[in-house]
């Protein structure tokens, strides 16, 4: 086996501008579509409650086909498809300050859909967690649903659905490699440009990998913190968070099988 | 209990004056929960500043009649008054159909309750729980909301508490703060669900004494309570549920010196 390890610290350490345009763009794209996604699974949420059953069912339509269709397929769907059939074209939008580009805008619709899918059923379990009690004696005093939606029940649902949102987002990180299929020039395509150039595919993809471990390692101690503070203010009544340790290297017991997210 | 002389309404600016004096009618009031038959015809009139103790055994339908006064449960059939207001229904043509969710809430304002289980909001301090409704229901302006909340904390003893979380707040504490909570929504009828039912039996007495000196101060009250003794010093009625039904009602000394329905007589028996 040969390895060349001037080359991988090379591009480890010293990355190219392309390379950390991919890296900015990894972040901001798992920002952007995990921020969407949450709104969307939150009005997903709402929805699949309603007294309106059309709206009920097509809610529940949205959330089996997002979750049973694998993300590659919707995110090749959602750009290549819609415009092959002349159904839709994403155009690149001039923002002034930047330009954002068709493929990127797909990729954060597709992103942002499959993640609403996934954050109504998290959401969905977090109010589902609150103590009916709270709604009752909201509707006591006087609120109308939104309102006890808004400052009751939201509020106390949100330390059920901080853990497993601090999961989706690590999955989010590693799923945003996807959308390097419609041509958006994230890490793993900038790793993937590197190496038809340098057929050093061992080395570039040890150095991708890496990078990927020090994301979520460093999103893995921003979950931490925001979960102790959650726990604080809202006394002992959930599990403590997961140590540093065990958040990467696993609990021993059980604490439910993490998701597969396999494209 | 509280050590303090003026009254409690006082800090909420007394009892809203009310149109007309029988503040709650309840007429043949039906429920079903599925196919089990749990009210079954009930009627109650309660007039303005009457304390009505309802009494009964479980599964008496106790409960969830005084949840259907402020529309906790719907009701299958008759109809239920609150201030002459139909309670979740209105008329349309000579029926009633089924009321807007906005209406239904305005109507809740004027009336409050007090749940077994407390439900203070987990995620507030007993002064934001006390300040939630009138600023965000009724629209105060959060200074004089939080002025009259340290009030009602100061005449149910618990003025130092105002910064504590409902965990970290006793039984009885958190249920007073719960009767303060209701209480800022300055409404004319107070429903309790059994309030002292959750209560270790050294903290039932506290909470007692703050719904006695309510009854005192000429609120109108509705409790379903098994405090015999309460019932018996406070009420000026006592309502008799079982099976569904109530089969008897008496002023309170009547009925614990000489009840006349053989349930009730029954029922006294075993409890006293």
């Amino acid at each position: 086996m040969h390895f060349d390890w001037p080359f991988f610290w090379h591009y480890l350490l010293a990355p190219s501008e392309t390379y950390l345009h991919g890296l900015t763009l990894t972040v901001v794209l798992s920002v952007v579509s995990q921020a969407l996604g949450t709104v969307v699974g939150l009005f997903a949420a709402l929805g699949r409650q309603s007294r309106l059953a059309p709206l009920r069912g097509l809610v529940g339509l949205y959330i089996w086909v997002m979750r049973g269709t694998p993300l590659l397929v919707q995110i090749v769907f959602i750009y290549t498809g819609l415009a092959a059939a002349d159904l839709f074209r994403f155009y690149d939008i001039d923002l002034g300050v930047i330009v954002v580009p068709g493929n990127v805008q797909a990729a954060v619709l597709a992103l942002s859909l499959n993640e609403g899918a996934y954050m109504a059923e998290i959401i969905r379990a977090g109010i589902a967690s609150v103590d009916s009690g709270q709604t009752e004696a909201a509707k006591s005093v006087g609120m109308t649903y939104a309102l006890l939606m808004r400052r009751i029940v939201l509020p106390q649902a949100a330390r059920f659905v901080v853990p497993p949102l601090g999961n989706e987002f690590n999955a989010m990180l590693k799923n945003t490699t996807l959308v390097s299929v419609i041509g958006v020039q994230e890490l793993l395509l900038s790793t993937e440009t590197l190496t038809s150039a340098t057929f050093r595919v061992f080395e570039l993809y040890s150095v991708v990998a890496l990078y990927f471990l020090t994301l979520t390692t460093a999103w893995g101690f921003v979950q931490s913190r925001i979960e102790a503070r959650f726990g604080q203010s809202l006394g002992s009544a959930t599990t403590p968070a997961p140590s540093f340790g065990e958040r990467f290297f696993g609990r021993i017991g059980t604490r439910g099988p993490e998701r597969p997210r396999a494209p | 209990m509280t050590g303090t002389s003026a009254p409690l309404l006082e800090s909420v600016g007394g009892i809203p004056e009310a149109a007309i004096d029988e503040i709650l009618v309840a007429e043949d009031v039906h429920k079903w929960f599925g196919p089990l038959h749990v009210l079954k015809g009930v009627s109650l009139t309660v007039r303005r500043g009457e304390v009505v103790v309802i009494i009964g055994a479980s599964g008496s339908g106790k409960t969830t009649f005084v949840r259907c006064l402020n529309h906790l449960e719907e009701i299958d059939r008759g109809q239920i008054r609150v201030n002459g207001e139909l309670i979740g229904y209105r008329k349309r043509g000579g029926r009633l159909v089924k009321d807007r969710e906005r209406n239904i809430a305005r109507q809740r304002r004027a009336i409050g309750m007090v749940f077994q289980r407390f439900n203070l909001f987990h995620h507030m301090t007993a002064l934001e729980n006390i300040v939630e409704a009138p600023v965000h229901v009724l629209g105060l302006e959060p200074a004089e909301a939080a002025a009259r909340a340290r009030a009602l904390l100061d005449r149910i003893g618990l003025a130092e508490k105002e910064a504590a979380y409902p965990s970290q707040l006793s039984g009885g504490q958190q249920q007073r703060v719960a009767i303060a909570r209701a209480l800022a929504m300055k409404p004319r009828l107070m429903l309790f669900d059994e309030p002292t039912s959750a209560l270790d039996p050294e903290m039932i007495g506290e909470v007692l004494d703050v719904m006695q000196e309510l009854a005192r101060e000429g609120m109108t009250m509705v409790v379903v309570s098994h405090e015999m003794g309460f019932a018996r010093e406070v009420a000026d009625r006592i309502v008799m549920m079982d099976d569904g039904q109530i089969i008897e009602e008496a002023p309170a000394e009547t009925f614990f010196t000489a009840p006349r329905h053989p349930r009730s007589q029954a029922f006294l028996a075993r409890i006293l």
